[in-house]
């Protein structure tokens, strides 16, 4: 009996394999070195039986003249190759794959490492680099070994103020950066079934900070309804009796909130241990926590108060934003002094948009807090959102007491 | 045939932001990436690691999917980087940009007299000789061949 991943892989553990990818795609930073790579790789057509995507989320809008000029030439590439294209302000790649394209069983490669946060529709979602995708594109083919499988089983319902991030902390400080390299994790137990799809992406998202291939959850009733309301019919994936090379367990009601402190995502502590941190500023958005959900339990938290540091809000897609639009949790946020953002990646990655200052200290709802990612000497911490929300209102680190 | 070079010794789980910073990310001129690589770790370390073999500790590569991390190590002159464990797209980038790595954990003086063979599986540390894995065949073929652009070059 076998693994999801060997399922999707149809191989077992530790063999190597090649296999035709379902979905590839790149963004603005690592689609211009796969053009180049592509290209000297003398190609001149895309593979057939792949759908590619090219969408600009890192550098978006571009901060100066040659990151304009470069994606200029990618933007072209990609209109005149008939990839999917979308242009700056429609969202982070990972997002726009979850909005109703990405599917249970497909294999997905992104030339972005939080690829893996696809992993939550049953998926086998892995990230690639540059040269692997131009490979790809030239291709539509990919090798994998197949990985071995760590089980994180989970049971119980989230209580207080804690959430899927403050539990993805938690196994990441469990099995530590590379507790997991090579391998993927797969989420189960009665746990997962309350679960929405964004917690899934939340959970799903963090595994490769501890170094997975992928991390995956079985399509169940949620899943199958949350991609028939976005047009699509697709069964539940049952899992079957397998070997797993290592068993973490978590009890949901157990997880209180929890921040990664400065400067790696396994260096995790209770927040109440850090409470009346000063704050520089406070960063909601990301891959990991820049969805509706997210925004809306921002707005909950902060309505009718004013945040008493600088807190930028980037939503993750054009969707959420519309979102927050129609339902007034934009207006909250704004009246509560947030700044918006760009739908895409902001200042995650340190390109732009709210780069911190030396010795500045920001909390952040993203997933990487290594040294000088944000901007040279600054300190990144990273929360849940609630945590965000909480300590945005009082300018130091906070413990939250709503849900 | 082996390959020689000098120690350069660096710590665990050494993030790609830290091999090549964002802010260096958006050039074609990939002397830009040799030159700052490794710069928030050791301002100083980039003009060491012409002809260097980097030896590691666990975890070399974690983080971003950036191939301009693999890159720059190369384009600094490095001829290897030894490690007990690379995150696993750190690990595919390097190959597919034609630096060696090799999995195995030795322990590294700076400055000592490294030789490798890829082929063979060993690497001789001043002298010691110590049996290390080879890579999958096809690794090895993208490494003979300069690296999957080149790979693909040839077989297309």
């Amino acid at each position: 009996m076998s693994t999801l991943s060997e399922r999707i892989l149809n191989a077992p553990a530790g063999e190597y394999v090649d296999r035709k990818v379902d979905r590839a795609y790149a963004c603005d930073g690592t689609g211009l070195l796969a053009l180049e790579a592509w290209k000297n790789m003398g190609a001149s057509r895309l593979a057939d039986a792949t759908e590619f995507s090219i969408i600009f989320d890192h550098i978006a809008p571009a901060n100066n003249t040659t990151t304009a000029t470069l994606q200029h030439e990618l933007r072209e590439f990609a209109k005149s190759s008939f990839m999917n294209f979308s242009d700056i302000g429609c969202g982070i790649c990972h997002q726009l794959m979850s909005e109703g394209v990405v599917l249970p069983g497909e294999i997905v490669i992104g030339a972005d490492s939080h690829s893996v946060t696809l992993g939550a529709f049953g998926a086998f979602a892995s990230g690639v680099g540059a040269t692997d995708m131009a490979a790809i594109w030239l291709t539509g083919e990919t090798w994998f070994r197949v990985p071995a499988t760590i089980a994180v089983h989970l049971e119980g319902r989230f209580t207080g103020a804690a959430e899927a991030k403050d539990l993805a902390l938690a196994y990441v400080g469990e099995l530590g950066t590379d507790g997991a390299t090579y391998q993927s994790l797969e989420f189960v137990g009665d746990g997962t079934k309350d679960l929405s799809i964004d917690e899934r992406l939340v959970l799903s998202n963090l595994s490769v900070e501890a170094g997975a291939k992928a991390g995956l959850f079985y399509a169940d009733d949620v899943t199958v309804r949350y991609l028939k309301e976005r047009g699509h019919a697709v069964k539940p994936q049952v899992p079957e009796t397998c070997t797993y090379l290592r068993d973490l367990e978590f009890d949901l009601s157990d997880i209180v909130p929890l921040i990664a402190v400065p400067h790696r995502v396994d260096t995790v502590k209770p927040v109440d241990e850090l409470a009346g941190l000063p704050l520089d500023q406070v960063f909601v958005g990301t891959c990991t926590n820049g969805r509706y959900s997210d925004l809306a339990r921002l707005a909950r938290i902060i309505k009718g108060n004013k945040v008493a540091v600088r807190t930028i809000v980037v939503p993750a897609s054009a969707a959420v934003l519309t979102q927050a639009i129609r339902t007034g949790v934009l207006a909250d946020i704004v009246e509560a002094g947030c700044t918006i953002g760009t739908p895409g990646c902001g200042p995650c990655l340190g390109a732009h948009m709210g780069v911190l200052g030396e010795e500045e200290v920001c909390l952040s709802t993203a997933n990487r807090n290594f040294k000088n990612r944000m901007g040279v000497g600054g300190e990144i911490y990273l929360s849940s959102v609630a945590t965000a929300a909480a300590s945005a209102l009082e300018g130091e680190i906070t413990v939250p007491e709503v849900a | 045939m082996h390959t020689e070079g000098h120690a350069v010794c660096l710590p665990e789980d050494i993030d790609t932001d830290v091999v090549i910073a964002g802010r260096y990310l958006r050039t074609r001129d990939r002397s830009i990436w040799a030159t700052h690589v490794f710069e928030d770790l050791d301002p100083g370390l980039a003009p060491r690691l012409k002809g260097a073999v980097i030896i590691a500790g666990k975890n070399f590569g974690c983080g971003s999917s950036r191939e301009q991390a693999a890159i720059a190590i190369r384009e600094a002159g490095v001829v290897a980087v030894i490690a007990p464990s690379f995150a696993r797209i750190f690990f595919r980038n390097a190959i597919n940009v034609g630096l060696p790595l090799i999995e195995a954990d030795i322990s590294c003086t700076d400055g000592s007299a490294i030789a490798f063979n890829l082929a063979q599986g060993w690497v001789d540390v001043a002298g010691k000789r110590h049996d290390v894995p080879t890579l999958s065949p096809r690794m090895q073929e993208i490494l003979a061949a300069g690296g999957l652009v080149a790979f693909w070059r040839k077989h297309r």
